[in-house]
């Protein structure tokens, strides 16, 4: 075990995965000399070369659009966006393209490439710098879509996205670049990707979050345990492939479930995990399953974020939503009512 | 138009140079009136000044964020300068000193970049669209209300800023185009700093100078020394005109470097040599200028003390006025969004209300 941040967590996986693989070359803005503005492609450029990872030309649908045909050359193109709202000029690229080839063309050619979007806010960034886009990419078939929440998963499932055979958009929550956790030694390839990770056993209510708002779930349920309740924190790491089996069988245990998540929460990911959990789960819920978001507005400047982003309090509100002081519910899970 | 008439000139176009001495004015320009220099001179004082107090306020926790135009401000000045009130002007995140010599209020201007909301000024009396980030994007909005004023039949003109790096976005392109097949009365200036953040001019662009991305959609292009106030200003009059008088779009590039790094958070050591800054303050726009007017008899050094004066009160008024937190009142989050809040909006807003109460 060792201990590292996030950001360096993905240096590390990016630098494994140049060493142990010809084909992958990183580029895309600034990833060269200065080492990406959040350092993530740092001291690359110095070790393989400008010709394994570079600077492109400032436009984000070429640095999509290079890869697509780098890809289809037979190269595995890891590619940054510098920020999440930058990435709109390549959503043409990325929608019509990188998600459809492999269809279009039924298996003749595929696309394996992974596009890194830092993404979310809580850092104090002014407008542009802090979209949540995720479901931009959920929504869009032939897309995998993962977001990494410690560090130990941020290196392997960025190792997975790089050896997946399809594009996979890795969606990186930049206010917790900075935040340590250990790394395993151990392989953990494949054990992450696809699969939900459960953080917290608890018996109460399920907590599923995703990325920036994971650690806000595991706040939430320390202080509800001081409270005497005993919350199940869920996170999903991977947006797609959805693990359907995880989340579930997670709520058939507590009944009660909250999707927290820090994006607007129209029409959002949380939307769709919520209709999920109610179709499998409909029978074992002792209360309507509750989304905490982030309000359906633009981004907020710098001074006024802290009121639009979710927190624990808001997800305790939640959770005191959850009926737990209906009668018929308790029994209903005691299994005494029919 | 012919070819010849659209290819901007093999070297920047130059008046003064970087001693200060006259240089052979080039044909085709004429050279701005004594009394616009002088204005020049004096924003350009005010316009550093301001420059290098809003870094100072990034370091006092009072900004965000503040990306510096130190060393371009021969380009910042001229840009408005060229420019009457009924025209208007899209700006990038890298041109508050160009907002301010505009005559915007300075703390209105620096909202954006305190934090306190994503536009502090009035576009729509100001003429000014709201500083662009997305790069490149203003580009083909400047286009748009160009062909708005032409419609109107208004004879202003519409002035868009962007970088070098900015050159490189397809919008910035398109823009271009339509522009031409438009003939909107737009002027083009793009700033050429050298640096897109860290990515060097070389690493952006083969062209022999931006300048020449004009030609191909059949717009006027010219080169001018961006450190050369005189010259730029020069230039820009020109364009304008073009533009004002119905010969349709003008690209301006101005060479000219960026002396801070990208921003405050930026570390410009990792990319480029300390030797390198050294050599363009040699080149600086603010000395030359000076040097020039002295030279002229226009400007003696009672006029300069005046200017510093009165760039050191302005800069005074700034610090003060930026001395408190903005104000923030969290439920303007929910009133912005629409013409009318939708009953999610209202829901929203009644969520967050009793959050605050407790
Ligand atoms: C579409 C888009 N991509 C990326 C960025 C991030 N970014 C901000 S400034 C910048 C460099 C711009 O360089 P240039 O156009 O030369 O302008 P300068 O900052 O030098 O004034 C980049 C890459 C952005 N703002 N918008
Ligand atoms: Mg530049």
């Amino acid at each position: 075990m060792t201990t590292s941040s996030m950001a360096q967590a993905l240096n590390a996986a990016l630098r494994d995965a140049l060493r142990e693989d010809e084909r992958v070359l990183v580029f895309g803005e600034d990833v060269g000399p200065l080492g990406g503005v959040f350092r993530i492609t740092d001291g690359l450029t110095k070790e393989f070369g400008e010709e394994r990872c570079f600077d492109t030309p400032l436009a984000e649908a070429g640095i999509v659009g290079l890869a697509v045909g780098l890809a289809m050359g037979g190269f595995r193109p890891v590619i940054e966006m510098q920020f999440d709202a930058f990435a709109y000029p390549a959503f043409e690229q990325i929608a019509s393209h990188v998600a459809k080839l492999r269809n279009r063309t039924r298996g003749r050619l595929s696309l394996p490439m992974v596009i890194r979007i830092p993404y979310a806010g809580g850092i104090g960034g002014v407008e542009h710098h802090c979209d949540s886009s995720e479901a931009y990419y959920a929504h869009t078939p032939g897309l995998k879509v993962v977001t990494p929440a410690t560090a130990d998963d941020a290196y392997w499932l960025l190792r997975d996205a790089i050896a997946d055979p399809d594009p996979v958009i890795f969606m990186e929550p930049k206010r917790l670049y900075w935040s340590k956790g250990e790394t395993s030694v151990e392989d953990r390839r494949a054990a992450g990707f696809g699969r939900a990770a459960v953080l917290r056993e608890g018996r109460d209510a399920t907590l599923v979050a995703y990325g920036p708002t994971v650690p806000v779930a595991l706040e939430a349920a320390e202080a509800a345990a001081r409270d005497g309740r005993d919350l199940e924190v869920v996170d999903l790491r991977t947006i797609v492939p959805f693990d359907d089996a995880t989340v579930v069988s997670s709520v058939r245990k507590t009944g009660r479930c909250v999707v927290i998540q820090e994006a607007q929460g129209f029409a959002g990911v949380g939307a769709e995990i919520a209709a999920r959990v109610q179709e499998r789960c409909f029978h074992s819920l002792a209360a309507p399953v509750l989304r905490v978001t982030g309000f359906d507005i633009p981004y907020p400047p710098p001074i006024l974020e802290h009121s639009h982003l979710p927190d624990a309090d808001r997800v305790l509100d939640a959770v005191d939503r959850l009926q737990f002081d209906d009668e018929p519910d308790l029994l209903y899970l005691a299994g005494e009512a029919s | 138009m012919s070819v010849d008439v659209l290819l901007p000139s093999p070297v920047p176009v130059r008046f003064v140079a970087e001693d200060g001495t006259a240089v052979p004015p080039p044909t085709g320009y004429r050279v701005p009136e004594g009394e616009r220099l002088l204005e020049g001179f004096r924003r350009m004082v005010v316009g550093r000044r301001f420059d290098r107090q809003a870094t100072a306020l990034t370091k006092q926790g009072r900004l965000a964020v503040y990306p510096s135009s130190r060393g371009q401000e021969a380009c910042q000045i001229a840009g408005v300068l060229a420019l009457r009130d009924d025209d208007w002007l899209f700006p990038t995140y890298r041109d508050s000193v160009a907002l301010v010599a505009r005559g915007l209020d300075p703390v209105e201007v620096l909202t954006l970049l305190r934090g306190g909301w994503h536009c502090g000024y009035d576009p729509a009396a100001t003429r000014v669209a709201p500083q662009c980030t997305p790069l490149a994007t203003q580009t083909i909005h400047a286009v748009g209300m160009a062909d708005a004023l032409r419609r109107k039949g208004e004879d202003g003109v519409v002035m868009a800023f962007i970088g070098d790096g900015g050159t490189s976005e397809g919008d910035f392109h398109e823009a271009l185009n339509y522009a031409a097949v438009l003939r909107a009365p737009v002027v083009f200036f793009v700033q050429n700093n050298k640096y897109a953040i860290s990515v060097p001019l070389a690493k952006q662009s083969a062209a022999p100078a931006l300048a020449y991305k004009g030609i191909g959609y059949g717009i006027r292009s010219e080169q001018v020394d961006g450190n050369d106030l005189v010259a730029v200003l020069a230039v820009l009059d020109a364009a304008v005109e073009h533009a004002r008088t119905g010969g349709g779009p003008f690209l301006v590039e101005a060479h000219t470097y960026r002396m801070d790094p990208h921003t405050n958070a930026d570390d410009a050591s990792r990319y480029r040599e300390k030797q390198e800054v050294e050599r363009w303050e040699a080149a600086d726009p603010l000395a030359r200028l000076e040097t020039y007017l002295r030279e002229r008899g226009l400007l003696d050094a009672d006029a300069v003390g005046a200017a510093h004066e009165a760039a050191e009160k302005f800069a005074a008024r700034v610090r003060e006025d930026m001395n408190a937190d903005p104000e923030a009142d969290p439920f303007e989050l929910f009133e912005h969004v629409f013409a009318e809040a939708t009953p999610q909006l209202r829901e929203q807003r009644a969520l967050l209300a009793s959050e605050l109460e407790d």
